[in-house]
């Protein structure tokens, strides 16, 4: 049996059901890492002090990584254009770039970042602030282990699809797409509120 | 975005390369205004705005938000709204706090 509307948009809500499908998990994911944010904006304002990020955390490595989340979001979106434009090749291209540019990132904030922490004795229960950092990072960082995952699989196996139903094939890598932009604009608030405050 | 042709999609790609200037141009300002010395609730505020900008950009470009259907939009205003009732909820605890420490 066909699924329904996965390539034309539903009549009623004039998308098809996987954008939709995609939006209504985001909004999920607005509220999980939306009761962290408040959880952290309870943590700093009930403290009596609280550590400068920039003094704990190491700011120019967090700035070459929101520079690296922002290019693979530029990558994604001209992966899905290059699917647009019928050129496959580009399309292989700018996801693969995508892929190593997330895999960059985990290698960035793992080996160069938590590593040292780690070695310097600092732990999520060394205090209230390095709890929310890794809580928060660590979350986020389960979220661009996923979309490598994901975008992966559309590299890969999951391609072969354009030969067979290309329009489909290009919804996919729009909710794909959609997905990791949103883990680009999460980082986009974690930084300056982590790193920098 | 279905049924978009060649050249819109190329005058998207235009976009996309003028947000992501305007998204590393901003990411080096919010690095330079945490430098200022200013006080903590000006900076948090400086920074807050900034990230703000870049995130409508991301959402409005990267994502389709600016040419999105109603429902897209109904499903995100109702997200936010969700958000501050469970912000309010949250930081409503915050007397219970004080209250705990003196």
């Amino acid at each position: 049996m066909e699924i329904p509307y996965t390539v034309s948009p539903r009549p009623d809500t004039g998308i098809h059901n996987g954008k939709l499908g995609i939006w209504l998990f985001l909004a999920s994911e607005v509220m999980l890492f939306g009761a962290l944010f408040s959880t952290y904006i309870l943590l700093r304002t009930s403290a009596i002090d609280w550590p400068l990020g920039s003094d704990n955390l190491n700011v120019p490595l967090g700035t070459f990584n929101t520079l690296i989340l922002i290019i693979s979001s530029v990558t994604m979106v001209m992966a899905w254009a290059s699917l647009m434009m019928k050129d496959f090749k580009k399309y292989k291209l700018y996801m693969g770039l995508t892929i190593f540019l997330g895999i960059l990132f985990l290698v960035v904030k793992i080996a160069f970042e938590y590593a040292p922490k780690f070695a310097h004795h600092h732990y999520p229960s060394t205090n209230t602030f390095f709890g929310i950092y890794f809580v928060l990072t660590g979350l986020h960082a389960l979220h661009v282990l996923g979309g490598i995952l994901v975008n992966g699989y559309f590299w890969g196996p999951g391609s072969k699809m354009w030969k067979k139903a290309p329009q489909q094939f290009i919804n996919r890598i729009e909710i794909a797409g959609l997905y990791w932009h949103f883990v680009d604009l999460v980082w986009i608030f974690l930084f300056p509120t982590l790193y920098l405050l | 975005m279905e049924n978009t042709d060649v050249q819109e999609v190329k005058r998207h790609i235009r976009v996309y390369l003028y947000t992501f200037s305007a998204l590393a141009v901003l990411t080096v300002v919010t690095v330079a205004a945490a430098s200022l010395n200013v006080a903590v609730g000006t900076g948090i505020f400086i920074a807050m705005v900034i990230a703000t900008v870049k995130g409508t950009l991301v959402a409005g470009n990267f994502m389709h938000l600016f040419s999105e259907k109603k429902l897209v939009y109904l499903v995100l205003i109702i997200t936010v709204f969700l958000f501050f009732v469970m912000l309010c909820i949250i930081l409503s605890t915050i007397n219970d706090q004080v209250l705990s420490v003196s």
